[in-house]
């Protein structure tokens, strides 16, 4: 699982109105290499809840992120290559994501996270 | 500009749409035009609509050859030098074609070659070389170049493609010289085909379709493509083949988390043709899906392949028992919790289209494509004109149908997103979903296309002989 795709998911199991951003337990991860396009990063940068981004990315060993980003940025490659790199590049193989209300565990396995709800919870 | 438009002589629905979509794609990319009136089509005269000889109008050479090459379906696009019903017409015609089109693609320093190609007939090639040498009032400065040529020519003969192919007989033979200006690349068919795609499953997409989906969904270079029902992945295969960024959804875990081993699942198609993997890959349910609040217009296309309940069924999460309402929600013991697999409900083609409208309605960017096949009874389709889903975000731009047996058909439908989401529409689905839950086992009756296409069939209102024996085939 990418970080791209950790930035879209939240818990939402019936009642819980605090499910975003789910605290990422990785228990192993990987650097995959994927070719930079900048047109990608520019049109999907607005999309990105950017201080998620920055805990999930930390909680993987990478802490070359700005606390805080702007459009501006995306005109600077090397910016472009740590967003690039944080967002497309780490890859969590084995974990979990946890729900930040109710501790709810989400299993990541061979890179797939599963985020079907339970009967009770839906 | 106008071209003559020659197609490959199948799936007769998608010829035009797929050439239309592409033409919204590079002039969008080039000219940023969006004009209902960026194709024109005409048919030679006395041919029917379902010829292979179409005369098109399109913005530029460039945006021809374009189209040309990226699509499955047209054989070749044509500047016409010339057309008659017998060679004395056809070479007045070409002399009478402006020098200036003619002569720089006739010169010293270029290859070219001269294909006879024929529909409907056969022409032997001793014929074809006396054709060819029929030429001769042409000004060929160039060298021949049978395996690479600068230019290639075309010499179409059609008597009657009618018959042997099941259309309406075309009375008058017509003779086309053209250039060629592009033509599809269907030698990706072999490589891409699914009888040698590692990992398969029963509902993966036809290679050719796949590509016709990718097609009408624009996927290219920078955009990201969304497939909520991605199984094997073999429509991402498609979009990710044109250079698009992809990221799937299933609702079966076994599809699309272990396939069939480490080195037979999703990831491995990717990697079997040396492309991308997708940037994400999650098991969620399209009934209850997974987004953060407040998260939209994030895909440039949707293109999908729903279950409809006919060779695979659709779920979602639930579980039966409390779907109808008569147990409490099963809660599973904490001791059981950990690898617990919920059960899920069977998932009724009305909801599953609904939620997928919404979804995209949410989840698409302005100008988005969604792409999907919707099943039609073609009992319906033959009595009533059929009646598709309708969302007030978008505008729907091509149906195509596809037979697929004699009951039914799938038609694949593309819609562009022309509206905002609103917070009156979120609502507006939510009592629908509310809905839904509530009257779980009637929607199930209503909607059981299964059984419509299993059945026994005494007393069919088809009347078996109402379409031409040709769409029979199946083409």
């Amino acid at each position: 699982m990418r970080l791209l795709t950790h930035n879209m998911l939240s818990c939402n199991i019936k009642g819980v109105t605090n499910g975003f951003p789910l605290k990422l337990e990785a228990d192993k991860w990987v650097t995959k290499e994927v070719d930079l396009n900048a047109d990608f990063l520019r049109g999907i940068f607005p999309k990105i809840e950017w201080s998620a981004l920055l805990a999930a990315a930390r909680a993987l060993g990478f802490a070359e992120l700005p606390e805080q980003a702007d459009a501006s940025m995306l005109s600077s490659d090397d910016f472009l290559r740590r967003f690039h790199h944080a967002l497309l590049e780490l890859h969590v193989e084995e974990g979990a994501l946890v729900c930040p209300e109710t501790g709810r565990k989400f299993p990541i396995n061979k890179g797939i996270p599963n985020m079907l709800l339970h009967e009770d919870e839906v | 500009m106008w071209y003559l438009c020659v197609f490959y002589h199948r799936l007769l629905d998608y010829r035009r749409p797929e050439v239309e979509s592409l033409a919204q794609l590079f002039a969008t990319e080039e000219i940023n035009c969006e004009t209902s009136s960026l194709v024109e089509w005409r048919l030679p005269e006395n041919h029917h609509i379902d010829s292979p000889f179409h005369f098109v109008s399109l913005p530029s050479q460039h945006i021809a050859r374009k189209i040309a090459n990226r699509s499955l379906l047209v054989k070749g696009i044509y500047e016409l030098w010339g057309q008659g019903t017998d060679y004395e017409e056809l070479e007045k015609a070409i002399k009478e074609y402006p020098e200036d089109r003619k002569l720089p693609y006739l010169t010293e320093d270029s290859t070219f070659k001269i294909v006879v190609d024929s529909f409907g007939k056969v022409i032997s090639s001793e014929e074809q070389n006396e054709r060819i040498r029929g030429l001769t009032y042409i000004p060929f400065k160039g060298r021949v170049n049978l395996k690479k040529p600068d230019h290639k020519f075309w010499l179409m003969e059609t008597d009657d493609y009618g018959s042997s192919n099941g259309l309406p007989p075309v009375v008058q033979k017509t003779i086309f010289f053209g250039r060629e200006v592009g033509a599809a690349n269907r030698s990706l068919l072999p490589t891409y085909q699914l009888k040698s795609r590692k990992y398969l499953g029963p509902t993966a997409m036809d290679a050719e379709m796949a590509f016709l989906m990718a097609n009408q969904g624009h996927a290219g270079p920078g955009k990201l493509v969304y497939d909520p029902f991605v199984g094997t992945g073999s429509i991402l295969v498609a979009a990710a083949h044109f250079g698009a960024m992809t990221m799937g959804a299933d609702i079966d875990i076994r599809v699309v988390r272990d396939g069939q081993g480490p080195n037979c699942n999703v990831w491995t198609n990717f990697e079997q043709y040396n492309l991308p993997e997708p940037v994400g890959l999650l098991r969620a349910d399209n009934n209850l899906p997974p987004w953060r609040p407040g998260l939209k217009e994030m895909f440039d296309a949707i293109i999908c392949d729903p279950p409809y309940g006919v060779r695979a069924g659709g779920r979602k999460s639930g579980g039966r028992k409390l779907l109808k309402g008569a147990v409490g929600p099963y809660t599973v013991p904490d001791t059981k919790r950990e690898g617990h697999i919920p059960s899920t409900a069977p998932y009724s083609l009305a909801e599953c289209v609904h939620d997928l409208l919404d979804l995209s309605a949410k989840m698409l960017v302005m100008g988005g494509r969604l792409v999907y096949f919707y099943p039609v009874s073609r009992e319906d389709g033959v009595m009533n004109s059929v009646k598709y889903p309708e969302h007030p975000c978008f505008k729907l731009i091509s149906s195509c149908e596809q037979i697929l047996s004699s009951r039914y058909s799938r038609h694949l439908l593309t819609m562009v997103k022309v509206g905002v989401y609103t917070k009156e529409m979120e609502e507006v689905a939510r009592e629908k979903h509310r809905e839904f839950k509530e009257n779980h086992a009637k929607w199930l009756e209503e909607g059981n296309l299964h059984s419509a296409v299993f059945e026994s069939n005494e007393g069919s209102k088809l009347d078996r002989d109402s379409k031409p024996k040709y769409r029979g085939k199946y083409v």
